[in-house]
């Protein structure tokens, strides 16, 4: 597997056209006025570049795993912020996508295919992040529904999702063991969606806390058991992290174009910063990080494609390639010197960007526990 | 209605063109081929005619090396219904192409209601081949199209001239119509698009198979050069009011006496 099939090279072509054109023009301006890009989330979803976790059954394209990663890669390469919207729903849709009866795929997934929707995965609460088995919100039996309350935070596309898949615990004693997930939909009586997070980087996506007072959702909203939650968040972030590492590579890419053509422009002490051997060292760094980030990647998607564990090389890839995106997207700044500290130039942007990439869906300690503990087991 | 589009595959705009070891065309080994930009027009204009005639379909032709079949599938995934190929060299001349075409157009088996083009392709920049062929098969032909309405068999077209004016012609189809940028805005091809692309027929034909030989060849190239590089610009600097003038006379002369150019 040491070339993409000629279908992934046409479908990274499109993606990169697509970020050329529609998004790398008002990424910018986007970040600036921190504004949710719907135009180009929705015109992107019209070609097929959003839900690509969504199997051909329930109206999806039936994209593999590399397919996916390869799409995301390229859209990160337009703006790392945007694509978090953009792959934020298929982080909320995998879940149901893994674990949802025939029944909730054709209720929940098809609409995503008919109709432009937005959806969230709510996992993080304000006390407990890493220690997601710890979540304090509470799923009580109702009958007919379950009763939810508790406060989720961070929530990616919070204020415009259509859909919440929610974690919670039918008994926060049991631990990892009383995890759950339910389906919630939009507009559910009790549901608040809290205000707009105001952050360093991914400007342009919708981050928001949520409250949930008292809120009916009805019992077939439930994916597999009570109790059986955990199982599927794990499998989740077993096909997530690869798509997040693949920002990583696209931001990493992103920078490493940018510093190509600066490097080989700027002129100090008579010759292009290029050919200095120290810029060259560094540049060497970046190309050596961004192959090795693109080929973990690969290797992760590849293991899911064929139904093989993943976790560890999932966990790899998440970290390796989003640590390297920081190191390379500050070695851009670093190269491009005063001008990389400047908003004029792209460079800055990059590094405030790459920093949550090492943040979200676990952060690179966590990553590594997960990798350590993958390998001691032997 | 049987709708044709004429799309040549021209290196990407990024590419750094090279001539190869002879000099008899440009070294096309390494290259990254795109569909001629031009030709992203013609095809969404043949998208937005078939939308608008029930009954039509969109047939896809390029004079080419099999090789790289980008342009072709591209325009299939954009949504045209079928290709032909007519595998060829790619330093043809004009003439050779626009005779490739027209025996292409007859192989299909249909008749040809429109036939559209970009106006020009973007690596050789002749600007004949539409015209050619419309001569070939004596079609009325309009290039440097920007604006396009159909009335039945009844097209209005605007054409781009010099100034910035338009001229607007009553043309009666079939006709050869060759785009120019400003007619639409082309579609993207969807991962969808690309993925049914796949299935869509491609038909293959050989130079012979649409009767065109060497003895068609109207221009034979024999020494492609890269252009004398262009020396470093100069920065004329004047830091206040009162140097001004003595930097004009400077500018001034330089552009008599060393450029030539006034
Ligand atoms: C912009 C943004 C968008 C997000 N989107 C979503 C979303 O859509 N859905 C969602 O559910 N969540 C989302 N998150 C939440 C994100 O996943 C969490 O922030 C992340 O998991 C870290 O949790 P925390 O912030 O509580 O940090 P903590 O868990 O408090 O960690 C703080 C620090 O301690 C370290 N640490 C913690 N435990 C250990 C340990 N055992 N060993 C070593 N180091 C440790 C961490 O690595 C980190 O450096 C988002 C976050 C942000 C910032």
């Amino acid at each position: 597997m040491f070339e993409l099939s000629e279908e992934q090279k046409e479908f990274k072509e499109m993606a990169m056209k697509f970020s050329r054109n529609e998004i790398i023009p008002v990424a910018q301006k986007l970040d600036e006025e921190g504004k949710f890009p719907q135009d180009i989330f929705k015109k992107a979803w019209e070609l097929g570049l959003v839900n690509t976790s969504i199997p051909a059954e329930y109206g999806g394209a039936g994209f593999s795993n590399l397919d996916a990663v390869t799409i995301c890669e390229a859209l990160a390469y337009g703006c790392m912020g945007i694509n978090t919207s953009i792959m934020a729903n298929d982080l909320a849709l995998l879940p149901i996508v893994i674990a949802g009866s025939h029944e909730q795929k054709e209720k929940f997934l098809k609409p995503f295919t008919e109709q432009f929707k937005i959806a969230s995965f709510c996992l993080t609460e304000p006390n407990n992040g890493s220690d997601a088995a710890g979540i304090k919100t509470t799923f009580k039996d109702g009958g007919d529904h379950w009763i939810v309350n508790g406060e989720k935070m961070w929530i990616t596309n919070a204020g415009y999702a259509d859909l919440y898949v929610v974690y919670g615990t039918i008994d926060p004693n049991l631990k990892h063991k009383g995890i759950s997930c339910l389906v919630v939909e939009k507009g559910a009586e009790g549901l608040e969606i809290g205000k707009k997070e105001d952050k360093m980087g991914h400007r342009a996506s919708d981050t928001r806390s949520l409250r949930f007072n008292n809120v009916k959702v009805p019992k077939e909203n439930m994916l597999q058991n009570p109790g059986e939650g955990w199982s599927i968040a794990m499998k989740t972030l077993d096909h997530s992290r690869p798509l997040v590492a693949s920002s990583g590579v696209g931001g990493a890419q992103r920078a490493l174009d940018c510093v190509v053509q600066y490097a080989n422009e700027r002129v100090q002490f008579g010759k292009t910063i290029g050919q200095h051997q120290a810029l060259q060292m560094m540049i060497a760094d970046m190309v050596m990080k961004i192959e090795c980030s693109r080929l973990l990647v690969q290797k992760a998607a590849w293991l899911a494609d064929n139904n093989q564990r993943n976790t560890d090389i999932a966990s790899c890839a998440k970290a390796f390639a989003t640590d390297s995106c920081m190191e390379i997207t500050t070695n851009a700044v670093q190269i491009y010197g005063g001008y990389g500290y400047s908003k004029e130039y792209p460079v800055e942007k990059l590094m405030r960007d790459a920093k949550l990439l090492q943040i979200y869906e676990g952060t690179s300690q966590i990553q590594r526990l997960v990798i350590a503990r993958e390998a001691l087991r032997n | 209605m049987n709708i044709f589009v004429c799309v040549k595959q021209v290196p990407d705009t990024e590419t750094k063109v090279q001539p190869n070891s002879d000099g008899s065309f440009i070294e096309t080994n390494a290259i990254k081929w795109i569909m001629n930009p031009y030709d992203e027009f013609a095809v969404e204009q043949a998208l937005l005619v078939k939308a608008a005639n029930s009954d039509s379909t969109v047939t896809v032709l390029r004079v080419g090396s099999v090789k790289d079949t980008e342009a072709l599938r591209t325009a299939m995934a954009m949504g045209a219904d079928e290709a032909i190929l007519v595998e060829a060299e790619d330093n043809l001349d004009s003439y050779m192409t626009a005779k490739a075409l027209k025996g292409a157009i007859e192989k299909s088996g249909k008749t040809p209601d429109l036939i559209l083009s970009g106006k020009q392709a973007i690596d050789s920049d002749a600007l004949q081949v539409p015209q050619l062929l419309a001569q070939m098969l004596g079609l009325p032909s309009v290039s440097v199209v920007v604006g396009f309405e159909q009335n039945g068999d009844k097209l209005q077209i605007k054409r781009e001239v010099e100034g910035g004016s338009l001229e607007v012609y009553e043309v009666t189809s079939p006709a050869v119509i060759a785009c120019n940028k400003g007619i639409n805005t082309p579609r993207y091809a969807s991962l969808p698009g690309i993925m049914k692309a796949k299935k869509k027929p491609l038909t293959q034909l050989s130079l012979g198979d649409v009767s065109v030989s060497e003895e068609d060849r109207r221009v034979k190239y024999s020494d492609y050069k890269l252009p004398p590089e262009k020396p470093a610009g100069k920065k004329f600097e004047a830091m206040d009011e009162a140097q001004a003038p003595g930097v004009v006379k400077e500018v001034v002369g330089l552009l008599r006496n060393e450029a030539k150019v006034i």
